[in-house]
């Protein structure tokens, strides 16, 4: 006799109340950042050079633009899923562990915000 | 209670040294600091947005000697975390768990990584002195 409820049997969630969502969203980001940051990498080692204006003009094409604000948008996610378990597994003691998760999701939402939105201040003219 | 021989998680300290688990704390390792890569692809960006003052500043920052050997780290982090990444998604497919496949593509993974970091390098080096 299983003591699991039937609702708690058909959410599937398990004890860490999440399921599978964390595993498979980073698994589904890990497969996205694959072409993202491969052509991130290749597009800027492509240009002639790394001064302002080359920079500018190329990240305010609107397809480096869209797609570097994908990338920094999912790398953020990515790392943010990643070094959330590194945080669970290292820190110990609940109240600092909360603290550190708090902080790291701030420093994310902080960090990937600044990014996107240089870039579309570059892509819509300052 | 009956004393019963539980599962133990590996004791760090005589843990036998191996492929297997020096890859996975590299994975974990350079995850981590392409996290803290973040922050300067952020930095740049912001300094790029700022304009033309903002942004020569920033890149005297980032061609310092310190700062290309955090570039250096990145670019092997870079590699290194997207070629094993590519071995744990064959891994989730259920793929490549025998000792040789496993062992091949660990040595891929590291060589793969030293291989397009050091060419990496050398196209930047190249196109700055030519």
């Amino acid at each position: 006799m299983s003591l699991r409820s039937p609702l708690g049997r058909v959410l599937g969630l398990g004890s860490a109340k999440d399921g599978t969502g964390h595993w498979w969203a980073q698994r589904v980001t890990a497969v996205a950042l694959v072409p993202l940051t491969l052509w991130f990498f290749i597009a800027l080692l492509s240009l002639p050079a790394l001064d302002y204006s080359t920079v500018k003009a190329w990240l305010a094409l609107p397809v480096s633009s869209f797609l570097a604000v994908l990338t920094v948008g999912v790398l953020t996610y990515h790392a943010y899923l990643g070094t959330t378990v590194v945080v669970e597994d290292y820190v110990h003691g609940a109240g600092l562990k909360v603290a550190s998760l708090m902080l790291l999701r701030f420093l994310y939402v902080v960090f990937g915000g600044a990014g996107i939105f240089a870039i579309l201040r570059v892509a819509f003219g300052s | 209670m009956p004393v019963r021989a539980r599962p133990l998680s590996p004791h760090v300290l005589i843990y036998r040294w191996q492929l297997g688990n020096t890859l996975s704390i590299l994975h974990r390792a350079t995850g981590v600091a392409l996290a803290f890569g973040l922050v300067a692809l952020s930095y740049w960006l912001m300094s790029l947005a700022g304009g033309q003052d903002s942004y020569d500043d920033a890149m005297r920052v980032l061609t310092s000697p310190l700062s290309l050997l955090f570039l250096l780290g990145w670019t092997f982090s870079f590699w290194y975390h997207l070629l094993n990444g590519v071995r744990h998604l064959v891994w989730d497919a259920g793929y490549g768990f025998e000792r040789t496949p496993r062992h091949v593509s660990g040595w891929i993974a590291v060589s793969g990584a030293v291989l397009l970091t050091a060419g990496a390098g050398f196209w930047v080096w190249h196109g700055a002195t030519s």
